[in-house]
């Protein structure tokens, strides 16, 4: 694309040493759908990447939405409001942040600006637990807020809206609306607001992701089952299956993972060229 | 709101800036700055059993400087970094540049299959590596069977870090793959052309021209390996319920910071050991990123 005037001839040495990878990057993902389509008993006599003799996968589909009294149909609508309400916020707040730092000269600018970037190498996981302390003090734990609320906070999508926002809005259109008489807030919504989207589209795919997958935080924060999001309810069905005198439900987690992944699978297949460009404005500045 | 007209333009444009930025700074105070400040707080105390809650001033730093439990995942997460991190981000690094190349058949879809597994949950990397390391229904217990011996034994006290490790790359790969990839589109055509004028081969060109234009990605990439591993938690928290006797409470700072808070409630040295931490995972990664930006001078 970029380098065209010479089309490099393709190698098959490469392209085997690549397949290689790729082989690696997806045969779990292969043994994990092979599985979900075999009763538990047959789980550990049939060969892994090949389907068993009886096709049980919505056997197991049904068990899994039918489990405990329907739980996990209610943990997945938990981890939707999380994502909806945790990482709806983060992008929201990010743009509108983002904005503000990249097109306004305001007295303290310099000093939000070096916070947020000192903020940007202070990992999730490492809060975590200063979270907890302070929010069991509150008496916040145990409930949605405690894990929207941190979810809310997104130091480094807040940096890409920066990024993004200096380059697609040129300032002289916002003098131009100023000279109109249009108020700062009106002029977001009808003329920034559009040329922001690709990059709200980024960041809002960076916190959805990151608050499907977290683990840490709602792992530390909740303690009642009806309040899980996904990924610590399987971990869950996991930990019983492992406990002493438990029956194992392996079949019920191996089913229960890929129903999990398949929506955040497809969303990141539908809009993955975003990715690139964000990780390109990200890495330009840095 | 400031009302429009009634004030000089500066000062109604100032205050728009601020009302934009405020939303954020609202829940960043309440979310971020205030937790690490009632952190350095609890610190600073102590639940004595004659007095209650005391004043002890940097003892519980002392205490954790000296404790074995938290050098020894301190110690093993040093481990980890030194040895997976360079395999992950040469790994990494080699998929970048043969994508790029432009001498694959398939790129597209090896660019997307190797990052995949960036979506799929930690939960389910872990599980799912975990019951295929297992004996019982897993892939190591079928390829053990297959060769007759114990050819892979990935939960025992030598192999379980580097399982571990192979999760870790396993999810990660394809994510580092593609910021360094992002950073090679950004290379200027001409660049190429100039090297080809000058006859360099596939080698000199990686070397000249693609290797230092990678130089700022792969220090974000870094950095970013290094707070993950200074972070672990997720994989051995949770390859814990199937191998307890090989991972302990303690078995990386972030595990133990965890089960002080929660199951061992010692509220006071849990705050101190995530914020030792939080500094020294700060500390290396703004080292790396002044070396990184030095060589460029």
């Amino acid at each position: 694309m970029a380098h065209s005037f010479a089309r490099p001839r393709r190698s098959v040495i490469l392209t085997i040493l690549m397949a290689g990878l790729v082989a690696y990057s997806l045969f779990p993902l292969w043994w994990l759908l092979m599985s979900a389509t075999k009763p538990q008993d047959l789980l550990g006599d049939s060969f892994g990447l090949l389907p068993a003799g009886e096709f049980a996968l919505f056997a197991n589909i049904t068990e899994v939405l039918t489990h405990q009294d329907g739980i996990f149909v209610r943990w997945f609508g938990n981890t939707v409001v999380y994502v909806l309400a945790g990482a709806g916020g983060a992008t929201l707040f990010a743009a509108l942040g983002g904005y503000g730092l990249a097109k306004y000269r305001f007295r303290g600018r310099n000093a939000v600006f070096a916070t947020v970037l000192g903020a940007v190498a202070v990992p999730g996981a490492a809060l975590a637990v200063p979270t907890f302390l302070m929010f069991s003090e509150l008496g916040l734990t145990n409930t949605m807020w405690s894990v929207i609320l941190p979810t809310m906070v997104s130091p480094f999508g807040l940096y890409l809206m920066w990024v993004f926002a200096s380059e697609a809005i040129p300032t002289e259109l916002l003098e131009a609306a100023r000279v109109d008489g249009a108020g700062e807030w009106r002029t977001f919504f009808t003329i920034s607001l559009r040329l922001l989207a690709p990059g709200i589209v980024t960041v809002a795919l960076f916190v959805i992701v990151a608050t499907w997958n977290n683990y840490f935080l709602p792992l530390i924060m909740l303690s009642d089952k009806n309040l899980f999001p996904l990924a610590i309810g399987l971990a869950s069905w996991n930990a019983d299956a492992t406990g002493v005198g438990a029956t194992p439900v392996f079949h019920l987690v191996i089913t229960g993972a890929v129903l999990t992944i398949l929506p955040i699978v497809a969303v990141f297949l539908l809009l993955q060229r975003y990715w690139q460009s964000g990780l390109s404005a990200g890495g330009v500045k840095g | 709101m400031p009302v429009p007209g009634r004030r000089p333009p500066s000062l109604r444009v100032s205050a728009a800036g601020w009302s934009f930025v405020a939303p954020f700074l609202a829940v960043f105070a309440f979310a971020f700055i205030a937790p690490v400040i009632y952190s350095l707080y609890l610190s600073l105390f102590r639940d004595q059993l004659m007095g209650g809650n005391q004043f002890v001033g940097f003892a519980n730093y002392t205490a954790a400087f000296t404790d074995p439990k938290f050098w020894d995942g301190a110690g093993r997460v040093l481990l980890f970094l030194a040895v997976q991190v360079p395999i992950m981000l040469f790994v990494a690094l080699a998929a970048a540049l043969a994508i790029d190349s432009g001498r694959l058949f398939g790129k597209r879809f090896t660019r997307i299959a190797l990052f995949v597994p960036y979506a799929v949950p930690g939960v389910v990397a872990v599980l799912m590596w975990g019951f295929m390391y297992g004996e019982r229904i897993g892939m190591v217990g079928w390829l053990n069977d297959a060769a007759g011996s114990q050819v892979l034994a990935p939960f025992t006290k030598e192999w379980i870090l580097v399982a571990i490790g192979n999760i870790v790359t396993w999810e990660f790969v394809g994510y580092n793959m593609l910021i360094l990839y992002a950073a090679l589109r950004t290379v200027p055509g001409e660049l190429y052309e100039a090297a080809a004028l000058d006859g360099a081969n596939q080698w000199r060109v990686i070397r000249a021209v693609k290797l230092p234009a990678l130089r700022g990605a792969l220090i974000i990439a870094t950095i970013f390996s290094i707070i993950g591993s200074f972070q672990l938690f997720n994989e051995p928290s949770i390859l814990q319920s199937l191998a307890p006797t090989l991972i302990s409470s303690s078995y990386t700072p972030n595990m133990y910071a965890y089960n002080l808070s929660f199951t061992g409630r010692q509220i006071n040295y849990a705050a101190t050991v995530a914020i030792i931490m939080g500094v020294l995972t700060a500390v290396i990664a703004y080292v790396v990123q002044l070396r990184g930006t030095r060589r460029e001078d």
